[in-house]
């Protein structure tokens, strides 16, 4: 039954977008920090989605690639009283554009709303495939 | 009763391409943020009139060459399109969702239509057997 085909193709992408959110989440958590756990300032990060064949040349599922870390320039803050001020008086602070992440944030939150209700309509497809010949 | 029996067949094969064609539609929205999709659908009428002349699920593939392979193996879509791009966007993607949400409940639309006139179909049979069993 290949309607089937169409919950996987709906769970791959809800996967890949909640990965999105999950990265939305801690480029937010990080927009003010300084250091990272690799010593350097925080690099915002973003996925990269990939279309995916599942089961048939029909049914195309996305999956997460890989992760990518923003290439901007770190925020650079003057704040000669910060102990983490380099010589001239600047602190790097993480490149996350915090407007950015919040689009993205939405966009991510909708996409994964469609795909919960395109699930919903393959279900009740099935749901009526079920009742014929009930009546 | 010949006839009732084949008109059953015309729906179960107009049902088998809608939910590939459910399919299809669910990939668009799926990769409606991949950079590079293409979406994609089928020419519903011409896979149908496929389907009834025999070829297979209405998506089987011409071979014009005796080095082609029939693509009998999988799902072969002889009728895919890909779709006509409205808002180009700077990653490639031609997924447009309010198109694709459409057409989406359109088919959920017609695939119900299809399971209601089979089970009507079913019920007029039933009815004929049991007509003089009063």
């Amino acid at each position: 039954m290949s309607l089937f085909n169409v919950f996987n193709v709906s769970a791959s992408a809800m996967t890949a977008q909640s990965m999105r959110l999950n990265a939305v989440a801690s480029n937010l958590a990080n927009a003010d920090s300084i250091v990272s756990a690799d010593g350097k300032p925080y690099r915002g990060k973003q996925v990269v989605f990939e279309a995916t064949p599942m089961g048939g040349t029909a049914s195309m599922g996305v999956r997460v690639t890989k992760v990518v870390e923003s290439a901007a320039p770190p925020r650079m803050v003057y704040d000669p009283k910060n102990p983490a001020a380099d010589e001239k008086g600047y602190v790097a602070f993480s490149n996350v554009n915090v407007v950015e992440e919040m689009t993205n944030m939405i966009s991510a939150s909708r996409s994964y709303q469609t795909n919960v209700e395109v699930l919903n309509t393959a279900k009740s497809m099935l749901l009526q495939t079920l009742q014929i010949g009930q009546g | 009763m010949a006839g009732l029996a084949q008109n059953i067949e015309v729906f179960s094969k107009a049902l088998n391409l809608r939910t590939q064609r459910h399919q299809i539609l669910a990939s668009n929205i799926a990769n409606a943020d991949t950079p590079g999709y293409k979406a994609r659908d089928m020419d519903f009428a011409k896979a149908m009139q496929g389907a009834l002349a025999g070829r297979g699920d209405g998506a089987a593939l011409a071979r014009t060459s005796s080095g082609h392979m029939d693509g009998s193996g999988g799902a072969a879509f002889g009728h895919l399109q890909y779709r006509k791009e409205t808002q180009s966007a700077v990653d490639g993607n031609t997924v447009d969702m309010d198109v694709e949400r459409a057409q989406i409940s359109e088919n959920a639309v017609q695939y119900q239509v299809l399971t209601r006139l089979i089970g009507d179909r079913l019920q007029s049979m039933r009815t004929a057997i049991s007509s003089n069993q009063g």
